[in-house]
């Protein structure tokens, strides 16, 4: 549908209206459970914003949304569904995981090196998986992904409980990394600039999601393979009259999309956690969808968009803690109905706004 | 023999009682899909209707009560994905993902909310849960050899939703093969504009079938809550609903393989947990994460047309618009 709407009209007003829906229905059920949205919305800034450890945990949760994000655009460029963010990111912790666990004594540059190409081949090699059963044999993505979904985590359960396991004890889990595989904190990293932020778990993944959507941007518009892969994204037929092969485009995006989210595990096992834990991945991948149908696609929104599920994700905490009615799931709501008024739904106010702010229709040839 | 005899029994009752909410969900699910509409949303419509069999039945202390609000939560979001998909052309997927997350989150907030009970909802009375059903004659019959004990073992003691499970399979291809409505369903999943110029609304068609959607996946949710198990708890549906989903891919969108394969993953579970720490002859000890993952493999494995070929309704997935 050729978008007849200004831009600030088209990236600006529609988002934020569907936004505003989102959180209005959101603001409905915390009326329905009894507590007041005025002092929810409070609470929710004060604890993503009020203290510089809470921006740690905001910023640190933006990390992953950031990496999941960018994934699900990527595809989403070359008219891909990738869901299978969740799979891509638990078997990129595999490969990160491997390297800690086995390489983890190696001079400090070179290890972590080694782990974020880990990172990104494991998760690469888990979205060329669909990558390549769409372009081959015609399987769609949507439902390959879903499945690889239960497979990734049937395989990491299966090594977690036993193959990697830390000897001698029940949690399923690894041994903690050698110190030298584990990425700088930016409190620590700041405070050597004699910058103080608050302690968290915000580390150096951080400065590599900013550069990977700076790659994003280059690659998707200044490069030639990410020309050919908007066209296929466009039009295939398109695609394949301009020479362009579809189905290396389709593999190229898969994997690329996956390698993304599978370095959203530096986030969690390089940065935080220093091990490899069950579940590590918490959902991050599905709300990559959300984060990418809110910005659009674009590096700036998919960072904004990231930001505020971030801020949501910690001051959802808060909110949990200091309103007793309220528990930390309504974050989970809340990304649910923004997938719903700004996915879904995106269409919803188009007429209405068509019908204020179009331009003058092109004048038919008469 | 004679115990090798009473597990093989009781592992065919097993699998009859973990493939209902399986049998249910895919059959919901191939209604909406042979009209067209991608439905990844199974899951979440199962959770919630799970959610409100739980909450309605420990309010009031009815099983039917819990099953009649799970039908309608389901069905309310149903239309709410039939909302999203038919009326505003939203992306079929986007709006599956958007319910499941959403019913992902609210239903351990109200429950919190409600019950108090760290996102639980926990079932106690008697009277609330669906209870397992003697069939008449069932142990007078017992002693007759091979036929008794599997009617009484296999065939009698489930509660009424499993019954209605195994029901809905024979109605299901019933209405999709032999009725005008089904005739017109299929072709509205295949070609909507067809069904547009014999002066059928394709809406309607597709809003219909997702009702029968709604409803069935109601069933498959109240039987996981207040049948199978005792109350609600987070993410009780634990990828049922995309098992069922794999299960319609695996049948071929077609009732009675749909079944088979229904079957069959409950098979798979079933035998998973007897499985655990036994050593096969030549295989050795199976890992239980191998079998659980094995439906997935064959779905994908049959997807890509390594066994036999899947191939999904015409129309699935792309909203109608009529021709100005």
């Amino acid at each position: 549908m050729p978008t007849k709407l200004p831009p600030w009209v088209n990236y600006g007003l529609l988002p934020l209206m569907n936004l505003g829906m989102a959180f209005l229905v959101a603001g409905l059920i915390v009326v329905i459970l009894g507590e007041s949205p005025k002092a929810a919305v409070d609470l929710l800034v004060y604890g993503a914003f009020g203290y510089g450890e809470a921006v740690g945990y905001t910023l640190f949760y933006t990390t992953n949304f950031i990496f999941t994000g960018l994934a699900v655009a990527l595809a989403f460029q070359c008219g891909l569904f990738n869901i299978g963010g969740e799979g891509q990111a638990y078997i990129g912790g595999l490969g990160v995981g491997l390297v800690g666990i086995y390489l983890g004594h190696w001079p400090p540059p070179i290890g972590i090196m080694i782990g974020i190409m880990a990172a990104a081949l494991f998760g690469g090699i888990w979205g060329f998986i669909p990558g390549w059963l769409q372009a081959r044999r015609g399987s769609h993505t949507v439902i390959t992904t879903i499945m690889l979904n239960f497979i990734a985590a049937s395989i990491m359960t299966y090594l977690l409980v036993n193959p990697l396991r830390r000897a001698g004890q029940q949690i399923p889990e690894s041994v903690t990394f050698d110190q030298r595989m584990w990425l700088p904190q930016l409190h620590e990293l700041f405070g050597g600039l004699g910058l103080v932020i608050g302690r968290s778990p915000l580390n150096a993944s951080l400065l590599i999601a900013l550069v990977c959507c700076l790659l994003y941007w280059l690659f998707v518009w200044k490069t030639r393979a990410g020309y050919a892969m908007r066209v296929v994204g466009k039009s295939e037929p398109a695609a394949v009259y301009g020479g362009i092969s579809p189905a290396k485009q389709i593999m190229i995006a898969m994997t690329l999309s996956g390698a993304l989210a599978g370095m959203m595990s530096l986030n969690e096992v390089l940065g935080a956690q220093h091990r490899l834990t069950l579940g590590f991945t918490g959902g991050y991948g599905f709300v990559g969808i959300a984060v990418a149908l809110m910005g659009r696609g674009h590096p700036v929104g998919i960072i904004l968009a990231a930001l505020l599920f971030g801020a949501l994700y910690q001051g959802g905490s808060e909110l949990a803690f200091d309103m007793p009615r309220i528990n930390r799931d309504m974050v989970v709501v809340i990304q649910g109905l923004v997938i719903l008024f700004a996915g879904a739904l995106e269409h919803m106010f188009r007429p209405w706004l068509e019908a204020r702010f179009a331009r003058p229709a092109v004048p038919a040839v008469a | 023999m004679e115990d090798l005899w009473t597990q093989v029994l009781l592992l065919t009752a097993s699998t009859f009682r973990l493939a209902t909410p399986l049998m249910l969900a895919a059959m919901a699910g191939l209604f909406a899909e042979r009209s067209g509409i991608v439905d990844i949303g199974l899951e979440g419509k199962m959770l919630g209707a799970a959610f409100a069999a739980a909450a309605a039945a420990a309010m009031t202390g009815s099983a039917w009560v819990g099953l009649v609000t799970a039908m309608g939560v389901s069905f309310a979001l149903a239309m709410l994905h039939g909302f999203a998909c038919i009326t505003h052309k939203g992306d079929h997927v986007v709006s599956g993902v958007a319910i499941n997350i959403t019913v992902a989150g609210l239903g351990p907030v109200l429950a919190d909310a409600w019950f108090r009970q760290a996102g639980r909802v926990p079932i106690t009375g008697e009277s609330m849960r669906f209870r397992s059903i003697e069939l008449p004659f069932a142990q007078v019959l017992a002693d007759v050899p091979i036929l008794g004990p599997i009617y009484a073992n296999v065939i009698s003691g489930h509660n009424i939703l499993v019954y209605m499970a195994a029901l809905s399979v024979p109605l299901t291809a019933w209405v999709v093969y032999k009725t005008r409505f089904g005739l017109r369903l299929r072709a509205v999943g295949e070609n909507p504009s067809a069904v547009d110029t014999a002066g059928i609304s394709v809406t309607a068609m597709r809003f219909r079938a997702l009702m029968i959607t709604g409803l069935l996946c109601g069933i498959a949710g109240a039987y996981l809550s207040i049948a199978q198990g005792a109350g609600f708890t987070r993410d009780m549906s634990a990828g049922k609903g995309f098992l069922a989903l794999a299960a319609l891919i695996f049948g071929k969108w077609r009732p009675v393989p749909v079944l088979f394969a229904c079957l069959l993953f409950a098979f798979a579970d079933a035998i998973q947990a007897r499985l655990q720490g036994v050593e096969l002859p030549l295989i050795g000890e199976v890992p239980t994460q191998a079998i659980q993952a094995l439906p997935y493999l064959l779905t994908i494995l049959l997807l890509a047309g390594f066994v036999g070929r899947a191939v999904a309704p015409k129309a699935i997935g792309q909203p109608y618009v009529k021709e100005r």
